[in-house]
């Protein structure tokens, strides 16, 4: 379904951050894209969605094609009405709008008023949260329904493809498994799925199939639940240490810093 | 003499009332002239500062529609403030078609460039309207057919003219239209483009259009205002162009105090500078020879500079103005 063939971005003309990338999404499976800070994961959803421009970055060589269409080339608005929705990284929703008004936003390719309508009963289900709050302001939501909120903004056009940049960051336990979930219902939805996580364990334990990424190359690849317990990839990618879910990683700590710059 | 006293109070109840509806009709004035900067400003992070020009553009085509191609009249019966009301609504149309245009060529090519360029670029088309306004077209003082010229109505002793409740009419008119459409489908995409233009991107937004749809409201917006400050008393007939593009710049300490991303900024800003500017040079005058003379027109300013002292993004305004 979507295919990324020997990607290579370069930022500003001068900055090269993916190094000849190549993945593969399948219809109908959750793929999990791993890496560490700086990896380029990011950098992969822009190049997917159209995003390079804004940030003066741009296709070297490679292509991404979607359903046999190369999609490289083309603006972010073309691309959603091709049927690729994103969650940005840091939720990004539009903070001085209300709920609704986000969930407008998010159908705006669509002129489909009783899709749209169906779109808008399924997130309402999917998040009676969001349903209580419809007319607040959704600067005032919590971390956690600010995420679902923007979940919800992209399943308002119905995509084929998902993709969620680091849906768990700076979220608790208890609302990381909730967003995992989800991610998995809408999956069973017909929805395909890429997940970019740095959260290795929820995003393996949900994926058919992963990547591990560093410094803008795969560097492995896999059925999820080998890689989730192949060595190699506890020990060096994913900074997991024996079987200790339970126990606060190195990186939980991590998250916990990066949350509270993503709300100052 | 007991009826001196009387008298003078009255005459005083008048002033105020006098001065109460001024105030009211040039905050209105401003109110409006601030609302196109800030539709512009919130969408495309632009200070525009050929509003003036734009504004003067509108007048301009009124006085053309109305008065020398007698439009709507040619072909409409009825009375004559339809026809002027009509004209007016084209006028603004027209006037939000020439800034589509200068949208199109002039600021869209600079999407991406420091927002220093393109207000500099905004600058020079003011500059460039206002030579071409008055050298090639404006060489005779142009009418704008007004259906209540100069007519005033009388509250006890006090003469209010009819322009005064138009202006203040008039803006209450454009407030709840834009108030509505920010509501609207188009007008969540704008608000939202306003906010994070790459998360707008990313749901689908056309952000070009979106820049369009708020140069447009903008200009129209420029024109009536334009339109309105031209009427008696404040213009004694017709354009003034020179006058009419300089009362677009006395707007900016509305926009400033306001804030320049905030709609509601834009009223409370508009009505503030109105209200103080007329207020004073009626009851401050006795001061003149201490505050210097054309005080009025220098406190706006030092409203603008109190406010910003106080709160530096406005009033209303958005404390991170421009996002990455
Ligand atoms: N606009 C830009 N201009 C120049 N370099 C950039 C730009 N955006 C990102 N980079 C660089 O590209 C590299 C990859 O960034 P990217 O954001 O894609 O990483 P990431 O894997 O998403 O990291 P994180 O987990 O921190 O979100 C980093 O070294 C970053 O500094
Ligand atoms: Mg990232």
């Amino acid at each position: 379904m979507l295919e990324i063939a020997n990607l290579e971005v370069v930022y500003n003309e001068v900055v090269l951050v993916l190094r000849g990338l190549s993945i593969e999404v399948p219809e109908g499976d959750i793929v999990a894209l791993l890496g560490s800070n700086g990896a380029g994961k990011t950098t992969t959803t822009r190049a997917i969605t159209g995003l390079l421009d804004v940030h003066e970055g741009k296709v070297t060589k490679g292509s991404v094609t979607f359903n046999g269409e190369q999609i490289d080339n083309k603006n972010p608005s073309t691309i959603v009405r091709s049927g690729i929705s994103q969650v940005l990284e840091g939720r990004r929703i539009f903070a001085e709008l209300t709920v609704d008004e986000n969930l407008t936003a998010g159908a705006i390719t669509s002129k489909d008023k009783a899709a749209i309508k169906t779109a808008h009963e399924r997130v309402m289900t999917m998040f009676p949260v969001l349903a209580e709050r419809r007319k607040s302001v959704a600067g005032y939501l919590s971390g956690g329904e600010q995420q679902m909120l923007a979940i919800g903004r992209a399943l308002m056009v119905d995509p084929k493809l998902l993709i969620l940049d680091e849906p768990s960051l700076g979220l608790a336990p208890k609302l990381v498994a909730q967003i995992r979930d989800t991610i998995v219902e809408i999956n069973k939805d017909g929805t395909s799925v890429l997940l970019i996580e740095q959260n290795a364990n929820m995003a393996l334990s949900i994926a058919n199939y992963g990547y591990i990424m560093e410094t803008g190359k795969i560097v492995m690849d896999g059925v999820a639940s080998k890689l989730l317990k192949d060595e190699d990839v506890r020990e060096f990618y994913l900074g997991l240490h024996g079987e200790g879910t339970e126990r606060k990683s190195f990186k939980d700590v991590k998250h916990y810093k990066r949350r509270k710059r993503w709300l100052s | 003499m007991t009826a001196i006293p009387v008298l003078l109070a009255a005459s005083s109840v008048d002033t105020f009332i006098q001065t109460l509806f001024k105030a009211l009709a040039l905050g209105s004035l401003y109110s409006i002239l601030a609302l196109g900067f800030v539709l512009i400003f919130k969408a495309t992070q632009t200070v525009n500062f050929s509003h003036g020009a734009l504004a003067l553009a509108g007048t301009w085509f009124l006085s053309m529609i109305f008065m020398d191609w007698d439009i709507p009249g040619r072909w409409l019966p009825g009375p004559n403030w339809l026809h002027w009301g009509i004209a007016l609504l084209l006028a603004m149309l027209v006037t939000a078609v020439f800034g589509l245009i200068i949208e199109r060529l002039t600021i869209r090519p600079m999407i991406g460039e420091p927002v220093f360029s393109m207000a500099v670029i905004t600058l020079g088309l003011e500059v460039m309207i206002r030579v071409i306004a008055d050298d090639a077209v404006m060489l005779t003082p142009r009418t704008l057919g007004i259906p209540w010229g100069s007519d005033t109505f009388k509250i006890g002793g006090a003469s209010v003219a009819w322009s005064y409740i138009a202006a203040v009419v008039m803006a209450a008119f454009v407030f709840f239209v834009i108030w509505r459409f920010l509501r609207t489908r188009t007008g969540v995409a704008m608000q939202a483009t306003a906010f994070d233009q790459e998360a707008a991107l990313a749901q689908g937004i056309n952000v070009g259009m979106v820049f369009a749809i708020a140069w447009a409201a903008g200009s129209a917006l420029a024109a009536a205002a334009g339109i309105f400050a031209s009427m008696s008393p404040w213009a004694a007939a017709g354009v003034a162009s020179r006058e009419g593009a300089f009362f677009a710049f006395r707007a900016l300490p509305a926009v400033i105090v306001g804030g320049l991303d905030s709609v509601p900024g834009a009223l409370a800003g508009g009505m503030l500078i109105g209200f103080v500017e007329i207020f004073a040079g009626q009851y401050l005058s006795g001061q003149a020879g201490i505050l210097g003379y054309g005080y009025q027109q220098v406190i706006p300013y030092v409203v603008m500079l109190i406010a910003l002292l106080i709160k530096p993004y406005g009033l209303f305004g958005t404390e991170e103005v421009r996002r990455v």
